[in-house]
């Protein structure tokens, strides 16, 4: 188990390192650096004298290896809209992001795996087929379309809650302020949340129950009826546990989906998150901040990656004994 | 005879299917008494699945019962609801399938499938239940039980695995263990020793066995007496010595016939010319008779009936016709 966890991480840090080049890459090439830090009143000796002070007359090799060991201590640069580190950009947003995405995702968990396992052990029900056709809606509408969507009805309609912004937020350190202490907090996050984690619920319920209708079919719950085991028993402890060991890594992958693709959630509902600092970031070819992003992105998904196998080999036996 | 533990009468299963009712089993009846392996033979398709099934209440969909009778010392079976025949499974009937590989639930360990049966049918604790799991392996003939149980499922043979599923019908004691082709998945060679294993258990704890096989060798070697079965019907059902040793039915005769080129052979199946009749084609008269060698006119129109003496029957025209003229 541990040589498996040495050796994940170590399969983790290669792709990091792989991400950091192209990172690298997009920082130093796609456009001067120098020119877009200095006015363009500067001479081309004091132009010369930044170019050195910044490093970057040296070779590419040395150049990436500043650079990288400069991500390690989480110096990213500055950013060309703002003038200001980009890590104080980025972390000022991060709590935004990572809330949002974190309710979306418990939501779509939760309600998918609850409804997959209801319309899986009522496959003939009348909810069931309901649920089958409304969770194709579901996969097939874009996100900005159920955005706009929800917002039409619960705020423009209904006026119950927000249709855009970030409220009721309690500072809980420097860089991080949290909206899920107060209800005002909760009715805006609760519209963005939904819209992100509906395609994510969606997917999930429909893995859960195809998954689960797959794992009922088997000799080992036929052989669990004859042994006279409650259906209880066998519904929620064998045939759910086996159900989610294929669920698993899928979910583990649309978490990191998720927040990748918060920045549609985050621009419809003009939510304060990093999603939307990165396409203001685009659109004004702020590198720094797009490459900071690309990396953050790429650790997330290595991170969920490397937590998910790991889970994944604690829960089912037969890879811990393959792996060792 | 000793005291009946299981008794089938006139039992008839039936699918409603676009096509019209399909007869899965038609008027099957026999019984077993405490103690006694009763083997059930026949071509694949014949309906010894769904005896097993129909007694279990485990017919799949559309099927059910539709008629006759199943009766369980003096209790009837065919007709309890949910909760009573869950009262039934596993605690006074254990069933057993064909592949040991898939009976088992992958993420659990043997101990956690033993106990927790144990647990759903008898008032002990944990660590009670922890015991008598090692028991029950240590019947079954696994070797070092107390640390075995810890293991999960993919640690063990597949003639292991065969053992657990034994010991986990057994975890109630049922009075009967229908066991449906519980060799047909593993090597000869552990073949032999789960029929041993049978045939100890029946004589230490006089538990009967219902056993479902294609395997001739093992009804000779492990059965009292046998039912043979052809269309969802039973073709002949008697003692062994008289089945196998001097079948009357033409496709029992057929089945029995043994190969003679080599020396010691056990009598195998032998292939009879032509196939079992689908349930959606089901010939009128003897459903043999389109493969029998000694049909005749009212074999192709009347169904022969189940007769003789109660330890041994036959349902042929060829012997209705002497109990007639006799
Ligand atoms: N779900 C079903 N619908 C219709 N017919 C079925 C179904 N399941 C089994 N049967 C039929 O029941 C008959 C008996 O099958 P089975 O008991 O499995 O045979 P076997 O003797 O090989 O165990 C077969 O003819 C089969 O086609
Ligand atoms: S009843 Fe007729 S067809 Fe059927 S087995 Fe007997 S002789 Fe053959
Ligand atoms: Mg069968």
């Amino acid at each position: 188990m541990i040589a498996l966890v040495i050796r994940r991480l170590l399969q983790s840090l290669a792709v990091m390192l792989v991400v950091s080049l192209l990172a690298f890459v997009m920082f130093r090439y796609a456009g001067d650096p120098v020119n877009q830090m200095v006015g363009a009143e500067t001479t081309a000796a004091e132009r010369q004298a930044v170019r050195e002070s910044l490093g970057l007359d040296q070779p590419t090799l040395v150049q990436f290896a500043r650079y990288v060991g400069r991500v390690v201590t989480l110096d990213f640069g500055v950013s060309y809209q703002f003038r200001q580190p980009v890590t104080k950009l980025l972390a000022e947003r991060l709590s935004a992001t990572l809330e949002l995405s974190f309710v979306a995702a418990l939501i779509s968990l939760f309600a998918g795996i609850v409804l997959g396992v209801y319309s899986a052990l009522n496959p003939r029900g009348r909810i069931s087929s309901l649920l089958q056709s409304v969770s194709l809606v579901g996969v097939s509408l874009p996100t900005f379309l159920i955005g706009i969507l929800l917002i039409y009805i619960f705020s423009v309609s209904l006026g119950w809650l927000p249709a855009f912004g970030r409220n009721g937020l309690i500072p809980v350190t420097e860089n991080w302020s949290t909206g899920l202490l107060t209800i005002e907090g909760w009715k805006s996050l609760f519209l963005p949340a939904i819209t992100l984690g509906l395609f994510q619920m969606t997917l999930i319920m429909r893995l859960v129950r195809s998954e689960m209708l797959e794992v009922l079919r088997t000799d080992f719950i036929k052989f669990g009826v004859a042994r006279g085991l409650p259906r209880a028993r066998l519904y929620f402890r064998h045939a759910l546990k086996n159900t989610l060991v294929p669920v698993i890594t899928v979910v583990g992958l649309q978490i990191g989906s998720i927040i990748a693709f918060s920045i549609i959630t985050e621009t419809v509902f003009q939510w304060p998150g990093m999603g939307l600092l990165f396409l203001q970031a685009v659109q004004n070819v702020d590198i720094p901040i797009i490459s900071t992003y690309l990396l953050l992105i790429a650790l997330l998904f290595v991170t969920v990656n490397l937590i998910v196998d790991l889970i994944y080999n604690f829960i089912d036996p037969r890879l811990k004994d393959a792996a060792s | 005879m000793s005291e009946t533990i299981l008794s089938v009468e006139n039992l008839r299963v039936e699918f409603e299917t676009r096509r019209g009712t399909l007869v899965a089993l038609d008027d099957i009846s026999f019984s077993i008494a405490k103690g006694e392996v009763l083997g059930v033979v026949g071509e694949s398709g014949a309906g010894k699945s769904m005896t097993g099934a129909a007694i279990m209440h485990l017919i799949p969909r559309p099927g059910r019962i539709a008629g006759g009778r199943i009766l369980l010392g003096d209790q009837r079976i065919d007709n309890l609801d949910r909760t009573g025949i869950e009262a039934i499974r596993g605690r006074r009937i254990g069933m057993i399938f064909q592949d040991p590989l898939t009976s088992l639930n992958p993420l659990m360990t043997v101990g956690d499938h033993l106990t927790e049966t144990i647990r759903v049918h008898l008032p002990l604790n944990r660590r009670q239940a922890r015991a008598r799991a090692i028991e029950l392996l240590e019947e079954v003939g696994i070797p070092d039980p107390a640390v075995r149980i810890d293991s999960y499922p993919h640690e063990f043979s597949g003639g292991q695995r065969q053992r657990v599923v034994i010991a986990l019908a057994l975890c109630a004691e049922p009075e009967l263990v229908i066991a449906d082709e519980p060799t047909t998945a593993l090597d000869v060679s552990v073949q032999a020793q789960i029929i041993k294993l049978i045939r100890k258990l029946c004589s230490t704890r006089g538990t009967a066995f219902m056993l479902i096989t294609h395997d001739m060798g093992m009804i000779a070697e492990t059965a009292d007496r046998v039912a043979v079965m052809y269309a969802g019907k039973v073709a002949e059902i008697g003692k062994v010595s008289q089945v196998v040793g001097a079948p009357l039915h033409p496709y029992a005769q057929g089945l029995m016939g043994a190969i003679p080129s080599l020396d010691n052979e056990e009598p195998r199946l032998r292939q009879i010319p032509g196939s079992m009749p689908s349930l959606t084609a089901l010939p009128d008269g003897c459903s043999f008779h389109p493969r029998c060698e000694r049909a005749m006119d009212i074999c192709r129109q009347r169904a022969p009936a189940l007769l003789g003496a109660i330890d041994h029957k036959v349902a042929c025209h060829l012997y209705e016709r002497e109990e007639v003229a006799a």
